[in-house]
């Protein structure tokens, strides 16, 4: 497969995300979004090096395994099945999803690669896919769409080290799975707690501290 | 040996987990911060001769933070066994844990030498911090956490991307690990313009949110507002200072290739918004502890715009974030012990409390005074000086607005203050047994004192190392940095060399 096939899937991933209003497939989403960071290096040729070999398949087990597995317990203590009433519409979040792509195209057009760079759409990818991320997260009311909202994030921040990995390993390897592990368990446990305060996780009821 | 700095406190925070008689464990605190702080003093005289491919190691600048923090923390600590005997009923374990790693992971980030250490401190410390905001274990203390845990992972996240893009600036330029931040400076020039100017931007936008610049601040009021007074105090000197001092790293390298004048102006912009945006909600503000958080977002404001200014302003910037560090450790624990004492935050029921809690009342009234800045203490000497360096070295409008905006915030807040320190008590206010000890009002004393004898002499060795800091974040060795002529009193102490 070529990577740029499977940049060009992680892109339409993102506006199925904004779209889907069922918690659950916003879920299963963002797992094949996951599984889809772990096979683009692979694809991009990068797994002749042991260490980007084993990134791919800690990403791969990581966000296709025990992300899904700490949702899927979430899913089941809080019975939540659909995002109700998000801060901004499907419709409107599509449309903001299609305008951030665009502006990210531009954006990457002004940054100039090293020569040689082979999936040129990398760059652009990633900052779409970062904007998606953030307009979930600023946009839904659940706590575990907030999550998959910040999942998508890494993800972007993921495919632009993916530029640098070769050469700078540690500091893309460390920075990625640190950020995401430790980010989303720890999210895990305080939705958790919303959930045993609330008896919920929509975060609309975390509004009582305002001036 | 300045590993063990790092160590200490982890070592702690390890041995926190397995005592378990309560009385010893919270002991554990104050005996780890007089051994950093000792530890620390040594270290410090070889600030001067730090390798250069190091990994960790004290800088001026990197050892002029952890000093703030450290003094800080000692501070804090010692303030907390009275404060945690107070709340028999919380969980002390993890709270003396995640101090203590606080500590470990503030250490670990002065003294990296590389972007992507000190973002990896960063990350683990607001992760710790998470669970001291959620010490009450209450609906408003969870709502704070979470608010505080996305903002704060969205934007350590933004500054990775950004860490990410100086480092394929310095790709671009044939530059290859390990990119140390001495090595970035030196090769300032390799860097890719477009690179570095995006990586700039989201390493401000992302340390600032942890910093809490407005508009990126809406954590801060309910973070501050729900936590004990004693984190409060440890978020608004030490979370945010080290923040600060990441974005500073950043700003250094960018300087050392030639486009600080483009971070300046972002940091004037940012500053000047924090400040109006803080004295916005300050207006009319009833939680105590809220206004504390709005304060805390002026005062970030003011770290920014010194350095926006730069030169001599950008020394007293470095200056201010003692002072201001100081003077917050007092207001907060002060606040945390009125809010005790009151069992309340807030003003119908928290009126008068200078007759109730002298000490502390009046020591938050000082406080007050000295963070707006009254002189002779340390925010004085340096919000003037931030002022007239702006008024001298070409912002003369930018110096005025700074001006009307402290004078206004002075006012909005002294209307808070006032009400809180010398009104007349309200009918609704409820008893409690809390009274004003020698160990709750001793560490706030001592922390007072400091910002006075600051704000008087500033020792020659401590002013020292801020030139030379203030010399690392304007890019380097003073040939290439454009720094204005010394004030005629300073004896040249940079060329000092042991």
């Amino acid at each position: 497969m070529s990577p740029d096939f499977l940049i060009a899937l992680t892109m339409l991933t993102n506006f199925t995300l904004v779209a889907t209003s069922r918690v659950n497939k916003a879920i299963q989403l963002a797992v094949f979004q996951g599984i889809l960071m772990g096979l683009i290096p692979l694809a991009m040729g990068l797994g002749k090096h042991l260490h980007i070999l084993l990134l791919a398949l800690v990403a791969i087990a990581l966000k296709g395994g025990f992300i899904p597995y700490l949702f899927r317990r979430a899913l089941r203590q809080v019975k939540i099945r659909r995002e109700v009433d998000p801060y901004v519409g499907y419709t409107v979040s599509l449309m903001l999803c299609a305008a951030g792509t665009g502006l990210s195209l531009v954006l990457a057009h002004a940054l100039p690669l090293k020569a040689g760079t082979t999936p040129t759409f990398l760059v652009p990818a990633a900052l779409a896919t970062l904007f998606t991320g953030f307009l979930l997260l600023v946009s839904r009311r659940t706590a575990l769409t907030q999550v998959v909202g910040y999942l998508v994030l890494e993800n972007g921040i993921y495919l632009f080290g993916l530029l640098l990995v070769e050469e700078m390993p540690v500091l893309v390897e460390t920075g990625i799975l640190l950020d995401l592990f430790v980010g989303v368990f720890v999210m895990g446990i305080v939705i958790n707690h919303i959930h045993m305060a609330f008896d919920s996780t929509d975060t609309g009821f975390l509004a009582e501290l305002k001036d | 040996m300045a590993v063990l700095l790092i160590l200490i406190p982890l070592l702690a925070a390890a041995l926190a987990v397995f005592i378990k008689v309560p009385a010893i464990r919270v002991r554990v605190l104050p005996v780890t911060a007089l051994l950093h702080l000792g530890l620390l003093l040594v270290v410090l005289r070889g600030w001067r001769d730090l390798p250069q491919g190091a990994w960790l190691g004290l800088d001026a600048l990197g050892g002029w933070v952890l000093l703030v923090i450290s003094v800080l923390f000692t501070i804090c600590a010692l303030y907390a066994p009275s404060y945690l005997a107070l709340r028999p009923d919380r969980d002390h374990r993890v709270f003396t844990v995640c101090l203590l790693a606080f500590l470990g992971l503030a250490s670990l980030l002065c003294l990296a030498r590389h972007p992507g250490v000190a973002w990896v401190a960063l990350e683990t410390m607001t992760l710790t911090t998470a669970p001291l905001i959620y010490f009450n274990h209450n609906r408003h203390s969870v709502e704070a956490t979470w608010k505080y845990l996305v903002l704060g992972s969205v934007g350590i996240a933004l500054a990775l991307l950004g860490t990410l893009f100086v480092a394929y600036a310095a790709h671009m330029g044939s530059l290859e690990e390990p990119l140390h931040y001495t090595r970035l400076m030196a090769e300032g020039e390799r860097l890719s313009r477009p690179w570095l100017r995006a990586g700039f931007v989201l390493t401000l936008v992302g340390y600032g949110t942890k910093m809490g610049l407005a508009p990126l601040h809406s954590w801060k009021p309910d973070a501050y507002g729900e936590t004990p007074g004693i984190v409060g105090a440890l978020l608004a000197g030490g979370v945010t200072s080290c923040a600060f001092l990441a974005l500073l790293r950043i700003y250094g390298v960018v300087s050392a290739a030639g486009e600080g004048a483009f971070a300046r102006e972002l940091f004037l912009g940012f500053g000047i918004l924090s400040m109006a945006w803080a004295l916005v909600f300050m207006v009319g503000q009833v939680d105590f502890k809220r206004l504390l958080a709005y304060s805390s977002v002026e005062h970030m404001g003011i770290l920014v715009f010194g350095i926006g200014i730069g030169g001599l302003a950008a020394r007293f910037a470095l200056f201010h974030l003692a002072a201001n560090a100081l003077v917050k450790s007092v207001l907060f624990l002060s606040a945390g012990n009125i809010h005790r004492s009151y069992a309340s935050k807030q003003l119908p029921q928290v009126t008068g409390a200078i007759r109730r809690t002298p000490v502390s009342a009046g020591l938050f009234f000082l406080g007050f005074l000295a963070i707006t800045g009254l002189p002779p203490f340390a925010p004085f000497i340096s919000e003037f000086n931030i002022a007239s360096a702006a008024l001298t070295l070409g912002h003369p409008i930018l110096g005025t607005l700074f001006l009307l905006l402290l004078g206004g915030i002075f006012l909005t807040m002294s209307d808070t203050v006032m009400q809180v320190v010398f009104g007349v008590p309200s009918p609704q206010r409820v008893r409690t047994p809390y009274k004003d000890t020698f160990a709750t009002t001793a560490p706030l004393v001592v922390a007072m004192v400091l910002a006075l004898g600051l704000g008087l002499h500033l020792p020659a060795p401590l002013r020292a190392m801020l030139e030379a800091a203030s010399l690392t974040i304007e890019g380097g060795p003073p040939a290439r940095s454009g720094m204005v002529a010394e004030a005629p009193r300073d004896p040249a102490p940079t060329e000092v060399r042991p």
